[in-house]
């Protein structure tokens, strides 16, 4: 399974998803260090990434989350809902876990 | 470079989604929060604050919208208004602070960056509305604190919290 974190240091909230990311991982018996972290630095690389935001987690190179296509690429924080909608600037732990089952499934 | 407690706050004149102008009042404790459209910082505790501007009838709030717009079109001047149109209106007042000197007087950090002034206009909170984005049971208990401890006459215990959430987006 291949897992992409992809981040932008101007939005705080990427030491915490990737710790959730991280413990997802282990709690489905999967190896934390595959996770393949790339920093985006600029609007060019974001569009070229088709980037929509800080964080963006890929599994497979599916987003867990997948962005509306209205989406602008850009260096940004992402905006999340968690499961009972709320804001968040991290994914819902729940759907990054339901993201890796899915490809687990599909292996 | 942010305010420093007990700096004395730059006045402002701006205007909120209606065109009308508001400027800073003179002899009212204020609350005055940096925030956005697109930063999911500023929405995640966006209830929380208008709550806050409920529960005070005797505080003057503002919420300021300082984000350069071409960058980032969500935070339009149209965007902000079809938002609290969309919302049926809010609370408090949403500034739009175009120039951004506002932003750049206050030393505004983040989306959200919130700052309490006594009726003297000097700074006396800075920082975040609470410890945590995600935790809306904690109702912005930090700029609550520093509202009730102005409002008494005292200092707040929290005088400074780290701003946390999207860095302001400066015009390049």
């Amino acid at each position: 399974m291949r897992v992409e974190f992809l981040w932008w240091d101007g939005c705080p909230s990427h030491p915490e998803a990737l710790a959730e990311l991280r413990d997802v991982l282990r709690s489905e018996d999967l190896d934390p260090d595959l996770i393949e972290r790339r920093e985006i630095e600029t609007d060019e690389e974001a569009a070229r990434e088709r980037f929509p935001g800080s964080p963006t987690i890929l599994i497979d190179g599916e987003d867990v989350i997948p962005h509306d296509d209205g989406e602008p690429f850009s260096l940004t924080c992402r905006v999340y809902r968690l499961r009972d909608g709320r804001y968040s600037a991290i994914p819902d732990p729940d759907d990054v876990r339901a993201a890796v089952r899915q490809a687990k499934e599909n292996r | 470079m942010t305010l420093a407690i007990r700096a004395k706050a730059p006045k402002f004149t701006l205007p909120d989604t209606e065109g009308r102008d508001h400027s800073l009042p003179e002899g009212r404790v204020t609350a005055v929060v940096f925030t956005c459209n697109h930063c999911p910082y500023a929405l995640a505790w966006h209830d929380r604050i208008l709550q806050v501007a409920r529960d005070y009838d005797d505080v003057r709030f503002f919420a300021i919208n300082p984000n350069d717009a071409e960058r980032y079109p969500g935070d339009s001047y149209e965007a902000m208004r079809e938002r609290v149109e969309r919302d049926g209106g809010w609370p408090l007042p949403y500034l739009h602070d175009e120039s951004q000197e506002v932003a750049r007087g206050y030393g505004a950090k983040t989306t959200p960056h919130v700052f309490v002034l006594d009726a003297e206009g000097a700074v006396r909170y800075a920082g975040a509305p609470d410890a945590d984005h995600r935790d809306s049971g904690l109702e912005a208990a930090w700029l609550r604190e520093a509202l009730d401890a102005v409002l008494a006459g005292e200092d707040p215990a929290r005088a400074e919290t780290e701003p946390v959430g999207c860095s302001v987006k400066w015009r390049s």
